[in-house]
């Protein structure tokens, strides 16, 4: 089971870094996205996976069974989800004003900060 | 009582909602100014109570320690909030005169205390998770700082600046995955007790990812170039508020994970940290020295500067880190400085450009004060406080036979001389070339004072180097002696809650 989550996330790191390094700023986001779906799937693997044991505590006990899954790693991703999507959400908004800004979505374009005067 | 560690994060989320709702700007300025100067007020008071009666810990929800998410104020702490506070009340002052009506309408005033919260939450908290949301709130107000008034070069800046902030995010979070899953905690204290010689592999890999993450953050090299392309991009107040306070919360995070937990493997970690403050300072230094725009002089100065902060760290004695947050807090204070002098430049010229500055100590004797004093702070001249900072770096340097670092360390501080002397030269010295000179042009004193105050904290921190020292001191010693923080957050909540 770990394996294939592994497998999985090293594709998903591969693609989002074949992403980042292109030139479009809409394919650097879609990177970037892969990045955060690649990150969360990472953080809830290391907690440790199982299989068909929800994070819950039966009716009528105090303390859960062993071997349930572990919550933490679940909320820890879905606040990493919440932050990423608001962060993506405002990548896409920015590039909109890029574009409609200056007419291009070329990196290579993106160097009048760092002309030299 | 304990219900004063949540102040420094309480009073900007309480600004925040009302500053948005209130329309007149007028009013908003008293808020914002007198919120920022009621978190200077609490964070001097917390910071004498931690003299007094050690580490301050409270557990969020009165949930105990491990579960829970603990808010810690040691002296590093403490000194870093009220550093944030200071340059917060300063600004803040300074924005009201040189942000301009349309961006205060456009919710400028919310989202600085929006960056104020978040900040001043990395200081505090005591678990890594939650040291991530934090640097998301502080990086979420940053963005839209940088962005506001829509200008192209702000986009731009902003393009880059996000890019590589996201990439930092995403690596600190995969640390913080697999240090859970090596560990199952997330809380620092915690996490402090169970890495005890530890020595797996998966540990190096985390710390790795968290060197990187919190090294894009504080811009060293070879992550910094994000830096000067946006950093000059906004209105000074902004670009002032950026160079003080974000990357230093980088390097707050670096100290802070670096002497608590990973203390491991401290050969290899610290000769790579001083590989890494030498190459900063010096490209920093190399690559400001070659600018001609006054603020991209400082960007780059700013890197350079960082470097001794991480230097204060690789030499890892009490007296290194010592100097390192006498040095962080110093150079918070001229930094910021300097780039409010250039904002003022600005307003009375118009331009950033050296070449064709000129004439304005001729004709402005009071700003070429207000810069001179945080330039040679920042060059290391005494009895200001750069020098105090340097001294003791180099001190600790050459007590731990690190001369190579303490060489390079003393280069960097002439060639900073010299950036320093080019602006002054240009800007300063040089009769202006097409003299018309508008006599009476005067600097607005709201844009003033902020700098007089900065300068006399730098003259200050120097004169007093002494108090500051043996203050900076037990905070180190603090620092280095992790039982002592292990002891106070593990062992009060056991002690509020004992089941």
């Amino acid at each position: 089971m770990e394996i294939i989550f592994a497998i999985a996330i090293g594709v998903l790191y591969a693609v989002s870094v074949y992403l980042l390094l292109r030139r479009s700023i809409v394919k650097l986001i879609l990177g970037i996205m892969f990045l955060s779906n690649a990150t969360n799937l990472l953080l809830f693997t290391s907690g440790g996976l199982s299989k068909g044991k929800p994070a819950f505590i039966e009716k009528g006990s105090n303390v859960p069974e062993p071997g349930i899954a572990d919550p933490l790693p679940q909320a820890l991703i879905l606040t990493a989800i919440v932050i990423g999507f608001g962060i993506i959400a405002f990548t896409l908004v920015l590039t909109y004003k890029y574009y409609s800004k200056t007419g291009t979505e070329d990196l290579d374009k993106v160097q009048e900060t760092d002309q030299f005067e | 009582m304990k219900g004063m560690l949540t102040l420094p994060i309480l009073i900007p989320l309480i600004a925040i909602p009302i500053l948005l709702v209130i329309k007149n700007n007028r009013i908003k300025r008293i808020i914002s100014i007198s919120a920022t100067a009621a978190l200077v007020v609490v964070s001097v008071h917390l910071l004498q109570t931690v003299q007094q009666s050690g580490i301050q810990v409270m557990n969020i929800g009165n949930w105990s320690a491990p579960i829970g998410i603990p808010i810690v104020i040691d002296l590093y702490s403490a000194i870093m909030l009220i550093m944030a506070g200071i340059i917060g009340f300063c600004i803040s002052i300074y924005a009201s005169k040189n942000i301009g009506s349309q961006r205060e309408n456009h919710h400028f005033h919310p989202l600085f205390h929006a960056l104020l919260l978040g900040v001043n939450g990395a200081f505090i908290t005591g678990d890594i998770f939650n040291l991530f949301v934090w640097f998301e709130v502080m990086l979420m107000a940053s963005f839209c700082l940088l962005i506001l008034g829509n200008e192209r070069a702000q986009l731009e800046g902003a393009i880059k600046y996000i890019t590589m902030s996201l990439i930092s995010s995403f690596l600190f979070v995969a640390g913080i995955g697999l240090i859970y899953g090596e560990t199952g905690t997330l809380n620092m204290a915690d996490l402090a007790r169970i890495i005890e010689d530890d020595d797996a592999m998966l540990m190096n890999t985390s710390a790795m990812l968290f060197f990187i993450a919190f090294g894009i953050k504080a811009a060293i090299f070879p992550f910094f170039y994000w830096l000067p392309a946006s950093y000059h991009t906004p209105p000074a107040a902004v670009s002032a508020l950026f160079a003080g306070l974000l990357t230093k919360v980088g390097v707050y995070a670096m100290v802070r994970f670096f002497t608590l937990f990973f203390v491991h493997n401290d050969a290899f970690w610290h000769t790579l940290l001083l590989v890494v403050a030498g190459a900063t300072m010096f490209i920093g230094v190399i690559m400001a020295a070659s600018q001609n725009d006054i603020r991209r002089i400082l960007s780059f100065h700013i890197i350079s500067q960082i470097g001794y902060m991480i230097m204060g760290l690789g030499i890892f004695t009490p007296l290194a880190i010592s100097g390192a947050i006498y040095f962080t807090f110093h150079n918070v204070m001229a930094k910021t400085n300097t780039f409010l002098v250039a904002g003022i430049i600005n307003s009375l010229k118009g331009s950033y450009h050296i070449k064709t500055l000129g004439g304005l100590y001729k004709q402005h004797p009071l700003v070429a004060f207000i810069f001179f004093i945080p330039a040679m702070a920042l060059a290391g001249l005494p009895p200001l406080s750069g020098f105090f900072a340097k001294f003791v770096l180099v001190k600790a340097g050459l007590e731990s036979n690190e001369y190579l670092i303490t060489f390079v360390a003393l280069l960097v501080s002439i060639i900073t001389l010299f950036s320093m002397v080019k602006i002054w030269g240009h800007a300063f010295w040089k009769s202006e070339e097409n003299g018309e000179h508008d006599s009476t042009r005067r600097p607005a004193l709201t844009l003033v004072i902020p700098c007089v105050l900065l300068c006399c904290i730098s003259a200050g921190i120097g004169i007093g180097a002494n108090y500051c020292l043996e203050l900076t001191t037990s905070a180190a010693e603090q620092l280095l002696d992790k039982k002592h923080y292990v002891e106070a957050v593990l062992k009060i909540s056991e002690h509020e809650n004992p089941h």
